[in-house]
Parts: C-alpha cells; structure tokens; sequence
C-alpha cells in the first residue's frame, strides 16, 4: 500500500468531503465530477473540442472580460468605503484615497482595468466575427453580445463624472450634449421644434433625454448622484443578469464555436 | 520629414491613405498575413517607431496616461488583425486544395477535458491579467485634474476615448447624426449581422474568400471608420479641435481658417445667381431631392444591377434592403468627409430653423 500523506489525511476528513464531493481530478470520472460539481467551474462543459481551448482560435478575450469585470467589481466595491458622491467631498476623497490609503492602487486599477474591459469586449467581437461565430445558431447571442457591449461603454462612461475634476465634467458634457440632439426626445434635435402646441412647448430643456439623463439642465450633483447609482447599482445588476444569460446560450448553442 | 508626415497626417490625407492601404490589405491578404510580411514589418516598424518617440511633442501625446489604453489596443488590432489574415489566408489555400480548414481537421474536434486543458489556460490567463493591470496601475498614476469647475472650459473638451471616433464625425456631422442617429444604426447594424449575412460558409473558422462581403465590410467600419477615428480624435485634435500633426505643438493660438457652404448657399446664390428663396422647402428643395435618391432611388438601382440581383438572390428582397440601407448609412460619412474637403461643403440639407442639418 502506498504511503498516506497529509494531503490524503485532509482529503479524507469529514470538513473536506462536505465542501469537496468528489476525489483529486486525476482520473477520467472525478475530472468530471470537479467541473460539475463545482458552482465556480459548472458553466464549463465536461469535455470541449480541442479548437475551444487553443488560444490561437479563442484569444482568450471573452473570458478576460468577465474576469475584468470580476475586478472592476471587487475593486468598485472597495473604492466605495472612501468615497461619497456629493459635489462637496467627491473630489476630496478621491485625494484622500491617494493620499491617505496605504498601497492604493485601487483606483488606478479600477480606472484602467475599465479601459482594459472596453478593449477586451472590442477585441471579442473582432474575434466571433473573424470566425463567423454570430451564424446560426447562435445569433440570438450575438445580439445580447451587442447589448453587452453598450452596457460596458455605459459604465465606463458614467464612471467618468465620479471624480469630479475637470476631465470627468466636461466628459460628461460632452457626451451629454449628444444626448440633447436626440430627434424628438432632446430638446437640440430635429422634430422637437414640432412637438409645440400654440406656447407650449413639450420638449424642452427642462423634460428631454439630456435632462433624464444629468438630472438638471447641468452637469451638478444631482448629475452625479444619478450616475453614481448607474454606475454601481443598475447598470452592473443588468449586465450581471445578461452575463448570466450569454454565458447560459453559449452552453446551450453547443458551447464555443467550431466547424460545423 | 516630419514637416512631410504632419502634412500627410491631416485626415484630408490620412483618411484616403488610410483607405487606399485597407484596399491593398484586403486584395493582397495572403501576402499581408503571411510571416514573412510580419517579419519585414516589424524590421520597418521598430526603427521608425523609436524615431517617432524621439520627438518630445509626439511623446507627449502618446504617454499622457488616459492615452495609454490606446496604445495598447492599436498594437493589439494591428497584431490580431494580421494574425487573423493569417489564420484566413492558411485556411483558403487549403480550402483551394479541396481540404478542410484547420479547426475542422480531426485532431482539433477531438474532445478534451475541461479540467485540466482549459482551466489551467484560464488560470494563466487570469494571473497574466492580473499582473498586467497591477504594473499598469503602478507605473501610470490615474491622474486627476483641477476640481470640476463649471465656469472654465477645457480647450479641447473630449469625451472618452472610445467615443473620440464619434465626437471626430462631429466635424462633418451634426449632432443628432453622428451622437444619435448613426451610433443608432451602428448598433442596429451590429445586432442585425447574423440575420442578414445568410451564408452558411465561415462559420467556426477563419476564411475571407468564403464570405468577402461581410469581412470587406465589418473591418472597413472596425479600422478605417471606427479605429483610424479615434486615433485622429485622441492624437491628432488639439484645441478648438483643430488638425494637429503627430510632431506639432498644440499651440493654442493656431488659427485655422475654415468656411464651409451649404449645398443651398452653392445652389442659389453661385450656380443661379439669385437670392435666397423665403421658403425653407423650396431653399433646401436640391439637397432633399439629393438625399431622397440617396436612400430611397439608389438601393432600388443598386438591386437592378448584377451584384444587387445576386444577393437578392442569395438573401431576399427584405434583406437586401436592410442590407443596402445600413451600407449606405456606413458610406454617408466618407462621402461626407471627401465632400467637406473637396467643396467645403457644410450640410446637404441645412434647415437650422427645424434643428435638421445633413
């Protein structure tokens, strides 16, 4: 018999076989007993064709990009015990946070890893269209890729007013100021000058999309409290859930794409 | 030189340069992706580049932190761009060969287990990630400017890099068309790949003689009209959004004089030599009818000709127009952009007094 070690004493206590139910991957059963099992691993097939885990076919850049995602979240989270989104201390804490926190590279992570996750979701839909992977059957989640890809523009986008310095203002305007030109919806835009009735007017710069959008005519506080909430609360819960669905059809379309 | 490459820069020329190489690119893709044209690239390329980070204005621009992202993905694009070429010029030759493409050989649909082939690629890639955004955060401080203040404006105020492709169209578009209404069909267009590109070929592996349209079209909106925008937004638009070249200073005193003319202005008061008519319909009645052809005579002229008759034939009448309606949205901008150059020309269709400029 061979020698029993430590590892195979832990292996064999009850605390370990109640978090862990099958036994080391090293045979053909357990290895597939370690991705089914497993919450972390179970999105995976058992077994997948040789082209979906060469790097050469995959590029690896969707998986980054949840990865990425996965950081921004950890590091958002952490960043929101320094800072609090009002006009009076934004700017402050964001100081504080260089200033005062030991080893703080959390915002410098969160801010290019926001960055790294626009290039890795461009560089994704660069490889699914190069290999033709949006063809049946999975059109369906190609579109919801798309989506995805607005979600993560919007994020990073909304993360930029947080600072509340110069760049991050008048970013925002900038991008607000397209959202004034809205045909029919913002009040710059062709069609609002029709939506007038004798002196009232319906669209005005007091109800368009830019107004939704800033909360006010300007880029203020309210406009920072309302992307602040979009930025950490309801744009991640949305993207969260069509994660989870684009993760779910890339299974049920017969996993990674390949030859058919 | 450098007079000659700021020169060459400005998107008066870039952009038909930029073009005219994508052209090349895609006819001679088996050259283009093939190791040696990598190789001698990369021999041209190295010298050139150091030459250029020589020069403190251009080093200026590119090391500016929040410019750095776009460093990276123009060396990512030009790599991956190149090896997909590659990947597609192997697979067409043998395809030629009456082979089958590398992906579908046996020994790739052979099945392997998950754990450990790709979890451990996973793992690496994650620790690779990893370490690469922690050097990233520690070599380049995320910077922070003066608090915000709302009485002083930056000169030029940009919007984030990845809408810098957007605020450049600004140039030739109002608004509502290049904020709206064309990232509108951009997506749109996106979302309504796969239903329209009905040709079963290409689907799992890299080819571009298979499907010529859909890659000729995709990779000439993703790096000419998308990727060469933002490099122009980010690198080369300085104050008042002015042209800059790569080795120029942003000298806030450039003046640059520019006026452009409305197609009505060019109608009425220089062909016909007459005032402006009073009524805005009939003033702009030239560029309507301009614009009407454009969407609604050109698709149906488009369908009677031999490429138009094949792809309804491939596809069908209702793709086809959706099909030649998101095309011509794609090419309004680089018509738009050779009209401004070669005419000055401002809208097609200008009706300030509706908010509706074209």
């Amino acid at each position: 018999m061979a020698k029993r070690g430590v590892v195979d004493y832990i292996r064999e206590t009850q605390v370990w076989k109640s978090i862990f139910r099958h036994g080391p991957p090293t045979n053909a059963r357990n290895r597939a007993a370690v991705v089914a099992g497993n919450v972390f691993l179970h999105l995976h097939p058992i077994k997948l064709k040789k082209s979906g885990v060469q790097l050469g076919y995959t590029w690896c850049m969707g998986g980054l990009t949840f990865f990425i995602f996965l950081a921004l979240t950890v590091t958002g989270v952490l960043l929101m015990f320094y800072y609090r989104p009002t006009a009076e201390y934004a700017y402050n804490d964001i100081i504080a946070l260089k200033e005062h926190v030991p080893l703080g590279i959390m915002r410098e992570i969160h801010r290019w890893g926001a960055h790294a996750m626009v290039i890795t979701v461009w560089l994704h839909m660069f490889r699914v269209f190069m290999t033709g992977s949006y063809k049946p059957p999975r059109e369906f989640n190609w579109g919801v890729g798309v989506i995805l890809l607005v979600l993560t523009l919007l994020l990073s986008f909304t993360g930029y007013l947080l600072p509340w310095d110069q760049l991050a203002i008048w970013a925002i305007a900038v991008g607000s100021n397209m959202a004034k030109a809205t045909p029919f919806l913002g009040h710059g835009g062709p069609g609002a000058a029709l939506a007038q009735i004798g002196d009232f007017v319906m669209v005005s710069d007091k109800n368009d999309v830019r107004f939704q959008l800033l909360a006010g005519r300007f880029v203020g506080e309210p406009a920072l409290l309302r992307f602040y909430i979009l930025h950490c609360v309801f744009i991640p819960l949305v993207v969260g859930v069509l994660i989870a669905v684009h993760f779910w059809r890339v299974r049920k379309d017969g996993g990674i794409s390949a030859p058919l | 030189m450098k007079e000659l490459i700021n020169w060459l820069a400005d998107p008066i020329r870039s952009f038909p340069i930029v073009s005219v190489l994508f052209f090349f690119m895609m006819k001679y893709y088996r050259v283009v992706g093939s190791k040696k044209f990598a190789k001698w690239s990369l021999i041209a390329a190295a010298p050139i580049t150091v030459w250029f980070c020589m020069d403190a204005n251009f080093r200026a621009i590119i090391l500016w932190p929040d410019n750095i992202p776009i460093n990276i993905i123009i060396v990512l694009i030009a790599w991956l761009t190149w090896y997909a070429l590659y990947r597609a010029a192997e697979n067409d030759k043998r395809i030629e060969n009456g082979e089958c493409p590398i992906e579908a050989l046996p020994e790739n649909r052979e099945k392997v287990w998950v754990w450990p082939n790709l979890v451990f690629t996973e793992l690496m890639c994650m620790i690779g990630c990893t370490i690469f955004l922690v050097v990233w955060a520690i070599v380049f401080k995320a910077p922070l400017e003066e608090p915000a203040n709302t009485t002083w404006a930056p000169n030029p105020a940009k919007a984030p890099w990845y809408f810098l492709g957007l605020q450049e169209m600004l140039v030739y578009f109002d608004p509502w068309m290049a904020g709206v209404v064309l990232p509108g069909l951009i997506l749109v267009g996106l979302i309504a790949i796969p239903y329209i590109d009905t040709n079963p070929k290409g689907n799992g592996y890299f080819t571009i003689k298979e499907r010529p349209i859909a890659m000729w079209g995709f990779l000439y909106g993703w790096i000419v009209l998308w990727m060469y925008l933002i490099i122009v937004g980010t690198f080369l638009r300085g104050p008042n959004w002015t042209f800059y070249g790569p080795f120029e200073y942003w000298d806030f005193h450039k003046v640059v004089s520019e006026y452009n003319v409305n197609l009505s202005e060019f109608v009425w008061l220089k062909w016909l030599n007459t005032p402006m008519p009073s009524n805005i319909i009939l003033r702009e009645i030239v560029g309507i009818i301009l614009t009407l052809v454009y969407c609604c005579v050109l698709p149906v002229a488009i369908a009677k000709s031999k490429y138009g008759k094949k792809i309804i034939e491939n596809t069908g009448q209702i793709r086809y127009y959706i099909f030649i309606i998101l095309v011509l949205g794609m090419t309004s901008l680089p018509i738009k952009m050779v009209l401004r150059w070669l005419f000055s020309l401002k809208y097609i269709i200008a009706l300030p007094e509706w908010e509706l400029n074209l």
